[in-house]
């Protein structure tokens, strides 16, 4: 699709969240919640005891039971349609020719980790901080926004093998 | 008037459909943008392929331009729409992190579960990872706390700390996105990597 044209759609699918939610998109808090109801219902002493979990079980509702978690799960479904729709749905590990499938697992895990990392210190990624966060005119989401694209580029010459 | 489900105080269960419908419309651009694949994401970063750039700037344009002209419209209340908190610091070396994460992935965690739907195997990975990195951030939360929420300066918005209206900080925000676009445009047709984008 052209990007412009892509752009527009994402756009006003994050319009539609502030219209009918009054919230901006998310991704990494869905798999945060995840995470936590994970902890909670395998060792609920520490979850108990700790001042980060214990703060998202004293509510009425559960973890699960949140915003984020069920637009993940939608975004699962739509990257599936969209795929079916323009017949790109492979099992497939995309990697540049010039590093082996193994390497490429093992980046995109350490990637994941980090992002995720990052994610919940910033209170948003990409999704939650950046993008949303420049809908609404958020300070802190054109600051995050510079960061995670500053950094991407400083980083990037350290891992040029892994692309080009 | 919106927000509609705040101003409604819809049941739990609308609300968390609406995710889900929201969602599903949220997976499918990324998809239909090309989002699913890493080497395309990537491409911002070594100028082969800058649709990062352009989807990402016309969609928070989009609407940011929509939602004011709502708010003009009477049609929603912006100040019941939520607003990132600022914490300096954390937002800062939280993002520097995400970048570091970025170009060692090549997802973000919206686009890595999108890749998953699609069946992308390295996609799998990236989404391990963010299990694990959301566990290491709890388990280490304690002694990072006092970082993580200091330097706090509330909901701020970028155009009253620019002392500006929402407006005209948003017709700066147009100008400079089209400059970008322009200048990727004529990136993309310098620095050419037919070997690759042929391939995604």
């Amino acid at each position: 699709m052209n990007p412009y044209l892509a752009g527009c759609l994402l756009g006003s699918v994050l319009l539609a969240a502030m219209y009918f939610s009054g919230r901006g998109l998310g991704a990494s808090g869905g798999v945060k919640y995840a995470v936590v109801s994970v902890v909670g219902a395998v060792a609920p002493e520490h979850a108990e005891k700790s001042v980060y979990y214990s703060s998202y079980f004293n509510g009425e509702k559960k973890p699960l039971q949140n915003w984020l978690v069920f637009e993940i799960l939608g975004v699962l479904a739509g990257g599936f349609i969209s795929g079916a729709f323009s017949g790109r749905l492979k099992l497939k590990i995309e990697h540049s020719p010039k590093i082996s499938a193994k390497k490429r697992l093992l980046f995109a895990f350490l990637g994941g980790l980090f992002f995720v990392y990052g994610a919940q210190l910033a209170r948003g990624c990409t999704s939650g901080a950046a993008l949303s966060g420049m809908a609404v005119l958020s300070t802190a989401g054109f600051v995050t926004m510079v960061a995670i694209f500053g950094s991407a580029y400083l980083f990037a010459w350290f891992f040029r093998k892994n692309w080009i | 008037m919106g927000p509609l489900f705040i101003l409604s105080d819809a049941p739990l269960w609308v609300d968390l459909l609406t995710a889900f419908l929201i969602g599903i419309a949220f997976g499918f651009a990324l998809e239909q943008a090309g989002f699913s694949s890493s080497r395309k994401l990537a491409g911002m970063f070594y100028g082969y392929d800058t649709t990062v750039l352009k989807v990402f700037f016309t969609a928070a344009i989009f609407a940011l331009v929509g939602s004011l002209f709502l708010q003009y419209f009477g049609l929603i209340d912006l100040n019941l729409v939520y607003v990132n908190e600022y914490y300096v610091g954390a937002a800062i070396v939280g993002g520097i992190i995400m970048g570091a994460g970025f170009i060692m992935g090549g997802f973000c965690p919206g686009t890595g579960i999108c890749a998953v739907g699609i069946g992308k195997i390295d996609a799998l990975f990236f989404l391990f990872g963010g299990f694990v990195g959301a566990f290491l951030f709890a388990e280490s939360f304690p002694y990072i706390a006092e970082f993580a929420s200091g330097y706090y300066k509330g909901p701020t918005k970028i155009n009253e700390w620019m002392g500006i209206s929402a407006g005209l900080f948003t017709l700066f925000l147009i100008i400079i996105a089209v400059a970008m676009f322009w200048l990727t445009e004529k990136a993309e047709k310098a620095f050419p990597k037919p070997e690759i984008t042929n391939e995604l």
